[in-house]
């Protein structure tokens, strides 16, 4: 093996998780090394420095988001808040119905928790985006029943890094008094929020998607007007009652530092990182039979999906080691499914299999981009002399046509 | 997902990459899968007046074990007969090329693919053999 194999490659998985800002590595470690103290303990300093460090960290989450910090809760993760919110508020407003909205392509612990509902008696309905990833609001609004209890929509899609109108479906959801839950993982340090202005009830964050520590999130739940939620873990009482557990003072740090330096670095990042993917976009483009899944400008500039026709997702990421990406082919997934959030949109399953997700953030260089570049324009190159599909395309065969033997 | 070295070397060097005109009577040449289920192989085989395989090509669309898998099988067919052909089973593909489970489709579909070929090449020759006897 030559040294550039061995070396790793160069990391463009940020939608998967982001590395931890070495600033907020260097905040953590006292609180694992010297303040080990438990927040919940009052009787000594151990457990003030712990309290003080962790209502810190509380009101820098809130700050990012505009809202009070007594409306923040720690969670162990955008997962345990997504299903906290939906399982949590539909049971304790179960008297107004037992109907539940969501989407298509929102991340499997929204989906999941949603189908939990179903197993306990709930109706659900999953709105269906239009093909550039985006919610038509007439549909969403159509969906609604009287007995319409929470809708759940995500803010920035995971997979395609679309935005949401999610002031419009708000509105839509306060004027029929309906739960309006948000999942904002991929959101936070990439879109401004701003829970003063937009009509949300519940919104979940992570920290690791925004260069901070995994296993730490939070659920944000309103105050005015007032929403309930019903825990799901059950103990100390932490948390005003709504999630026990002792709280993991070194990741609430990182989290909180995390979510500062996102709110005040985030206006110059993201202006570079657009710029970077605006390069990326346009050099990739130059490949023939390239499609990009998801509306591009509606878009946050951390993410690119694009579907490189004719050529297996999987045996592309083989031939691309020199980065480290994540494909929509089933073969990379355990399922053997194609991703279920390109056929959402109505893309074929070729175009699923096809696809790559590039996702860039804080440490993307420059050359990095063009280094991708390169190796695309000539790794598609080769792949496509191997692919019967390519032969029969440049042959005029019309695919479509074909009467495969599926299998 | 870790591959096996073989897999890799295959994936990397493919061997036998190509296309024969698919019209010559002597060749044979197997399309199977589909693009929807993310693999399609195509397999050609030339067989020679002694009814032995002279050379195969493929093309291949898919995860880096079904690209091995067609290579690999390109290289076992020079050489053999028509029946030799037909014997070779998923499970030596499998040994070979030591696929992990998730990959067993991948050499299922090399075998489906030499048995499509060598079926293409029976009925050329049979087309041939009506006409004939139609002219006489």
């Amino acid at each position: 093996m030559t040294n550039e194999t061995q070396a790793m490659p160069i990391y463009m998985d940020y939608s998967a998780t982001t590395p931890v800002d070495p600033r907020v590595a260097e905040k953590m470690i006292p609180f694992i090394t010297e303040s080990y103290g438990n927040p919940a303990s009052r009787s000594h300093p151990y457990g003030w420095t712990a309290e003080k460090a962790v209502e810190n960290a509380r009101n820098e989450v809130a700050k990012l988001v505009n809202a009070d910090p007594r409306e923040i809760i720690w969670t162990s993760g955008a997962t345990e808040s997504n299903n906290l919110a939906i399982k949590g508020a539909s049971n304790f407003y179960s008297s107004k119905g037992k109907h539940i909205i969501s989407v298509a392509t929102e991340h499997k612990a929204v989906i999941d928790a949603v189908r939990e509902m179903e197993r306990l008696g709930y109706e659900t309905t999953f709105i269906q985006p239009e093909p550039d990833g985006l919610i038509d609001i007439k549909k969403f609004k159509d969906a609604i029943r009287p007995d319409t209890v929470l809708a759940s929509v995500m803010m920035v899609n995971n997979e395609i890094g679309v935005i949401q109108d999610i002031d419009a479906l708000g509105k839509a959801c306060r004027a029929e008094k309906i739960i309006f839950h948000v999942d904002a993982a991929q959101a936070t340090g990439k879109v401004e929020i701003d829970l003063e202005k937009l009509p949300v009830d519940l919104m979940s964050f992570s920290a690791h998607k925004t260069y901070g520590p995994k296993g730490v999130g939070a659920l944000y739940v309103r105050r005015k007007p007032r929403i309930r939620i019903e825990a799901q873990m059950h103990g100390g009482g932490h948390e005003r009652g709504m999630r026990s557990g002792t709280l993991a003072t070194h990741q609430i740090v990182g989290m909180g530092e995390a979510f500062r330096i996102a709110r005040e670095e985030m206006e110059t990042e993201n202006a570079h990182i657009k710029k970077l993917q605006l390069r990326l976009l346009s050099g990739l483009t130059e490949i023939e039979e390239t499609y990009v899944n998801g509306d591009i400008e509606k878009r946050v500039p951390h993410n690119l999906n694009i579907s490189f026709n004719y050529v297996e997702g999987e045996s592309l990421i083989m031939a691309i080691k020199g980065i480290a990406v994540s494909s929509g082919s089933a073969c990379t997934s355990a399922s053997l499914e194609p991703s279920y959030v390109l056929r959402a949109l109505g893309r074929s399953d070729e175009l699923a299999h096809s696809s790559i997700r590039f996702s860039i953030g804080r440490f993307t260089k420059e050359s990095d981009i063009d280094y991708a570049i390169e190796l695309l324009k000539e790794k598609i190159g080769r792949l496509r002399e191997l692919s019967p599909l390519w032969e029969m395309f440049q042959d005029g065969v019309d695919l479509e046509k074909v009467e495969w033997a599926e299998h | 997902m870790a591959y096996s070295d073989k897999v890799l070397d295959h994936y990397e060097n493919p061997r036998n990459v190509g296309s024969f005109d698919k019209e010559d009577p002597t060749v044979g040449t197997g399309m199977v899968g589909a693009p929807a289920c993310g693999d399609v192989m195509k397999l050609q085989i030339k067989v020679g007046e002694n009814g032995i395989i002279e050379d195969a090509k493929f093309k291949t669309y898919g995860c880096g074990s079904a690209i091995a898998s067609s290579s690999l099988v390109t290289e076992m067919l020079k050489g053999r007969t028509l029946d030799e052909a037909q014997a070779i089973k998923n499970t030596s593909i499998v040994e070979e090329l030591a696929l992990p489970p998730v990959k067993i489709h991948c050499s299922v579909l090399a075998e489906d693919a030499i048995k499509a070929a060598v079926a293409d090449l029976q009925d050329k020759k049979k087309m041939k053999r009506k006409n004939k006897n139609d002219d006489s």
